[in-house]
């Protein structure tokens, strides 16, 4: 990929995690000389922990609460952080520009009723019901909430965000867990570079605290039953990932979209590259490897900071720190920083996350400490000029981005 | 490669040149059209499960002959293979397990079945412990990763992509009823910024069962005409009263022109047109001035440099839901005019029932399908037609009709709307 097209500038953020909501409180966490205090809850979801994100106050995003009754917890989180990002832009309650606003949300899908579940499957297992069917449709008609239905759609989000929000323009949902949030920022950054769309809303939410989730997950025995502690801890062990919840949406405009309004970016997003191996082997590094090929040549020799989402599922985690450590083979300097040491992995928004972060580091001219004392993360001084981030799913997926500083005046460096 | 051959806007002209079909109907294009232009109906009383309690019983199912309980991922991943392997046999495109270009599988959102979380439940690691704290420690102690496998929301995408070998990501998306049109969007516009040559567009549903049932019958979604299940889907009449779901998938190869010309490829038809433009009015319902739509429409027309009377045929998104089928009769005269008399519209869905995620790539294929055979497929169960909806809805019997150019609509829960307009091959 090259800019030979327009560039990609990340023009505004909304972004609520278990460490905080807003930039400034990110920052305060992860600016040079603090330590990050992440909320952990080790009682919900035991014995795996979460990071459930921090309290918001949704009404101050979606006021009418005959909106609020529409959706939970998962679709009011996102709902939540696009509003943020449609403000920090400077395009809520802007009708030319949010009809011109693309969205594509990065889903998974809303709660379950989990009372209703647990009636259902203790009746049945007790075995004393005539008739197992019939009484199972009974119930689901009798119990299950109309709207509940509209709370669980994946689609939904978006269009919850549409009906807030008041974005119009064209909106797709992908769906696919990690790879869900890589190819909705992917595909935003092609449209925009390729003249589909000059104005977009990207990104997704995820809720940890969810048993239906845990569930989903352990179904393949990918939960660290430990304390939640840096995910390098884990390079030893079998391995296992923490979850975090997380609401993140970028604003992703073209550098002449933006100066036409008089919008200031963040960092601009040089170039992404993603890909599917089989995991089988080596083929998850030897994707990964391929990958970087194709941006290497935007990537300069020296120190640079590396944001990866590592969740610390095995053998993964190792492959992936093997990659990373090989970049020295192409004389870069990798400082990791481990994102999910801090937030867990946030799933759907792991990659936007990630994104917004190196946004952060960007804007703020100044690198996170390393998240542990591991040995793994390195020390970055200096103003990052750009940030690698690397991205594997738990299950599959393998994806890398550049994220970098564009030759113009920044936000947040007022 | 260089593109000489581009569209009004200077784009590269995106042409589909293979085509999948499986639907309750039947297996491929061939007996999908027989049974359509026969005007014949998929659909029949549920057999999958036990239906007494619930006030639907119909559907246009297709048997699941996997061993054991209903595996909904599964049954959608099967069908979708079935789809994909006859369009990308037409196409006679890349090589077994290499198709050379990004996948885009409409698909309805993971969700694990009643039968698998009793099987979870049942298992007998869990103690005297219930409810989900049960569940989680059964699966912790147990072997499910088949599940683990199958019940992420890329699964599906995920063993399509192992064994079609696309490049990239696979992307599963979803917009609702308007997702398979959502997935030749996104081949579409890929190949027309130039970012691939080709594409590989798949709609597949295949999950009926129980709670799907009970959650869209408590959005009064689906018709109750349990006593004659084929005359229960009945778009634009008068005494329709929702839709029917049904199961099915479809997949269109899309290439640029000049590439499948280049590999000496029959093209079956032009992408000329999309249009989209999200609703902000309502989860289930469109603007009452339709304005939404209205604009998805007019945006199609536009892209495809096309006039209203253009248009020879329009393949409905004809739910058979008093809402949809009245709106769409609103928003189709508002855009087209006076043009719409003289356009004749028919809806797939009497026949076929509503196949949901599948139901916008189902409908692309028998579009160009009908552009190849000059033949429109009827409306069928309508015998008697919404006097309030004034068009030629091709009642009951097919119709010999020329048509270069059909209009495709796909209107989705959630306001996400999508138009795509195709054409018979370029002189």
């Amino acid at each position: 990929m090259s800019t030979e097209h327009s560039e990609v500038w990340v023009t505004g953020i909304g972004l609520v995690s278990s460490l905080g909501e807003g930039l400034d409180a990110h920052w305060e966490q992860l600016a040079p000389g603090k330590t990050p205090s992440p909320s952990v809850d080790t009682e919900s979801q035991a014995p795996f922990p979460v990071h459930p994100v921090v309290d918001f106050d949704i009404s101050t995003q979606i006021p009418k609460r005959s909106d609020q009754r529409q959706m939970g917890q998962w679709q009011h989180l996102g709902t939540y952080a696009a509003g943020l990002a449609l403000d920090d832009a400077g395009i809520s309650h802007n009708p030319d520009l949010l009809a011109q606003t693309n969205m594509i949300v990065a889903a998974g899908g809303g709660e379950r009723d989990l009372d209703v579940d647990s009636q259902i499957m203790e009746t049945l297992a007790a075995g004393d019901v005539d008739d197992p069917g019939t009484y199972l449709n009974n119930t689901l008609m009798t119990e299950l909430r109309p709207t509940l239905f509209l709370a669980q759609l994946s689609n939904l989000m978006a269009g919850n965000i549409s009906i807030v929000h008041g974005v119009t323009d064209s909106s797709r949902t992908f769906m696919g867990e990690e790879m869900a949030g890589v190819s909705a920022v992917e595909t935003a950054v092609s449209q925009i570079q390729h003249g589909q769309g000059e104005l977009f809303l990207v990104g997704g939410a995820y809720i940890a605290e969810r048993a239906d989730m845990t569930m989903l997950w352990e179904f393949g025995h990918t939960l660290w039953p430990g304390k939640p502690g840096p995910v390098w801890e884990r390079k030893d062990s079998d391995g296992g990932m923490v979850m975090g919840s997380a609401g993140a949406f970028l604003i992703l405009e073209s550098k002449e979209h933006a100066e036409a309004r008089g919008a200031r970016p963040y960092a601009r997003i040089d170039s992404i590259a993603a890909g599917r191996s089989s995991r089988k082997g080596d083929a998850a590094k030897d994707m990964a490897a391929g990958l970087l090929e194709t941006i290497a040549d935007r990537i300069p020799a020296g120190p640079l900071p590396v944001l990866t989402g590592c969740c610390g599922v095995q053998p993964q985690l190792n492959e992936e720190l093997e990659f990373l450590k090989n970049l020295s083979e192409k004389g870069v300097e990798p400082a990791i920083r481990g994102v999910t040491t801090v937030l867990g992995n946030t799933l759907e928004t792991q990659f936007p996350v990630n994104v917004i972060l190196a946004s952060l580091a960007i804007s703020r001219g100044a690198f996170f400490d390393p998240f542990d004392d591991s040995g793994v993360e390195q020390e970055f001084t200096g103003e990052p000029e750009q940030v690698l981030i690397s991205n594997w799913g738990h299950w599959r997926g393998e994806s890398l981005a550049l994220v970098d500083k564009p030759d113009t005046p920044l936000r947040g460096q007022d | 490669m260089s593109h000489s051959t581009k569209d009004h806007m200077g784009r590269p002209v995106v042409v589909v040149t293979g085509i999948g079909i499986v639907t309750s109907l039947g297996e491929g294009k061939e007996d999908n059209w027989n049974a359509l232009i026969a005007g014949k109906s998929g659909i029949s009383k549920i057999s999958r499960f036990p239906t007494e309690g619930l006030r639907t019983q119909i559907a246009g199912t297709i048997p699941w002959k996997g061993d054991g309980l209903f595996f909904p991922p599964e049954h959608s991943i099967s069908l979708a293979k079935k789809s994909a392997v006859e369009a990308i046999e037409q196409a006679g495109i890349g090589s077994r397990g290499s198709f050379p270009g990004p996948m885009f599988v409409a698909v309805f959102p993971a969700e694990t079945n009643w039968g698998q979380r009793m099987v979870v439940y049942n298992s007998e690691n869990g103690g005297e412990s219930k409810g989900y704290e049960r569940l989680i420690k059964n699966v912790t102690a147990g072997d499910f990763s088949e599940y683990y496998r199958m019940y992420q929301f890329g699964s599906v995408a995920e063993h399509l992509a192992e064994e079609f070998g696309p490049t990239g990501l696979p992307v599963s998306l979803t917009t609702a009823c308007a997702s398979g049109a959502t997935s030749i969007q996104l081949g579409a516009e890929a190949i027309r910024r130039g970012h691939t040559d080709a594409a590989l567009c798949i709609g597949t549903d295949a999950e009926i069962c129980e709670e799907m049932v009970v959650r869209f019958t408590l959005l009064s979604a689906l018709s109750t005409q349990n006593e004659d299940p084929q005359g229960a889907s009945k778009p634009f009449s008068r005494t329709r009263d929702g839709f029917v779901m049904a199961e099915g998938s479809a997949t269109l190869v899309l290439e640029s022109y000049d590439s499948a010309k280049a590999r000496g490829a029959k093209i079956l038809g032009v992408v000329r047109g999309i249009g989209e433009r999200a609703d902000t009015f309502h989860r289930t319902r469109s603007k009452p001035d339709g304005s939404a739509i209205v604009d998805t429409i007019n945006r199609s027309l536009a892209d495809a440099g096309m006039a209203p009377g253009e248009i020879d045929y329009i393949n409905a998104h004809g739910t058979s839901t008093p809402e949809n089928d009245k709106m769409e009769f609103l928003a189709l005269s508002e855009s087209l005019g006076s043009a719409l008399d003289s356009t004749p519209i028919s809806s797939n869905k009497s026949m076929i029932g509503h196949t949901l995620s599948a139901a916008g790539t189902i409908e692309a294929a028998i579009s160009l399908l009908t552009i190849e055979a000059g033949v429109i497929p009827p409306t069928i169960n309508c015998n008697e037609q919404d006097p309030n909806i004034l068009m030629d809805v091709v009642p009951n019997v097919k119709r010999e009709h020329a048509v270069n150019s059909v209009m495709s609509n796909s209107f989705g829960f959630g306001g996400q709307n999508v138009c795509l307009i195709f054409s018979g091959e370029p002189a």
